[in-house]
């Protein structure tokens, strides 16, 4: 537990710091497996005439899905599969790694066929204290994801918290 | 029966969605999200045992949150907007029931829309992840 922790200037310095595109990739396969993953009975995320039936063009992204990343051995991050270069550098010194909360905002569908660019924001830095957990670091971030068509269709707003 | 704009009412609840996590369901969200933090998988990593039990992923408690809004939209609209904050721990082979309910109907630029208030209660009846949906129906 860090019982001490303060946000240096070299640290506020990033906000606003972005990453570097990176490719998303959702495909038939990848909405199966993350509509499975999450337990859903519902055909259309399964089965692409039911899909059609229900309006999509090929099989929808669930909600909060954005694809899957292009995984590239000793690029894309092996534990958490972000892109290269995806979170911001802030060494905190802080291993205890939790979700905060998580916003997407969608301005179009996502179907299987599309492929998204990622571009990462440091947006804010914050510390708070809680009982439990000590000195947090909360690092909040906003992602704009890009279809094939140079539309944005979505941005994801993530906190993590370092403890 | 499709659920409609004019058909729904602020107060209204949505079909509760009840979860029970296994270790194997986890492996397979860890498998179709691309997060294989071992905090989900592994009771050997050093987080897990400092907490004593590996953890349900946070994203897959949102991503239920959806499951919960698309099974009571049927494909009848889309969804606008869908946050979530993680507020407590969720551990495997635990009851999770997400619930939610109609906050307000309006129209915005032609648009029929709706606020919804969801949340995932673990066993105990903690809301440990509670969340807000803004849907925009199709009629």
């Amino acid at each position: 537990m860090a019982e001490q922790f303060e946000l240096t200037q070299e640290m506020k310095d990033q906000i606003g710091w972005e990453s570097q595109p990176w490719t998303w990739e959702v495909t038939t396969t990848s909405v199966r497996a993350f509509a499975r993953g999450v337990g859903y009975t519902d055909p259309v995320y399964f089965d692409v005439d039911a899909a059609k039936k229900a309006g999509y063009r090929n099989l929808p992204a669930p909600p909060t899905y954005m694809g899957t990343t292009v995984f590239i051995p000793g690029q894309t991050d092996d534990t958490f599969s972000f892109p290269p270069g995806f979170s911001p550098n802030i060494d905190a010194g802080m291993t205890g790694l939790l979700d905060g909360g998580t916003e997407t905002e969608y301005f179009d569908t996502v179907c299987a066929g599309d492929t998204l660019s990622s571009v990462n924001r440091l947006s804010d830095l914050s510390v708070k204290e809680s009982k439990s957990l000590g000195k947090m670091l909360i690092i909040s971030t906003e992602t704009t994801f890009t279809n094939q068509d140079n539309k944005v269709v979505a941005v994801q707003r993530s906190q993590i918290i370092f403890y | 029966m499709t659920i409609t704009w004019e058909s729904i009412k602020e107060g209204d609840t949505l079909p509760e969605l009840k979860k029970k996590p296994s270790v194997t369901q986890l492996v397979k969200y860890a498998a179709g999200s691309g997060d294989f933090n071992p905090l989900h998988h592994d009771y050997n990593f050093f987080q897990s045992q400092a907490i004593g039990s590996i953890i349900v992923h946070g994203k897959f408690k949102y991503a239920s949150l959806g499951e919960l809004v698309s099974n009571w939209l049927g494909h009848n609209g889309f969804i606008k907007n869908i946050s979530c904050q993680y507020r407590g721990m969720d551990f495997p082979d635990k009851e999770l029931t997400c619930r939610g309910s109609v906050d307000r109907k309006w129209e915005e630029g032609g648009e029929k829309l709706a606020e919804l208030t969801v949340f995932a209660e673990n066993e105990d009846g903690k809301q440990t992840t509670p969340g807000k949906v803004i849907v925009s129906f199709k009629e």
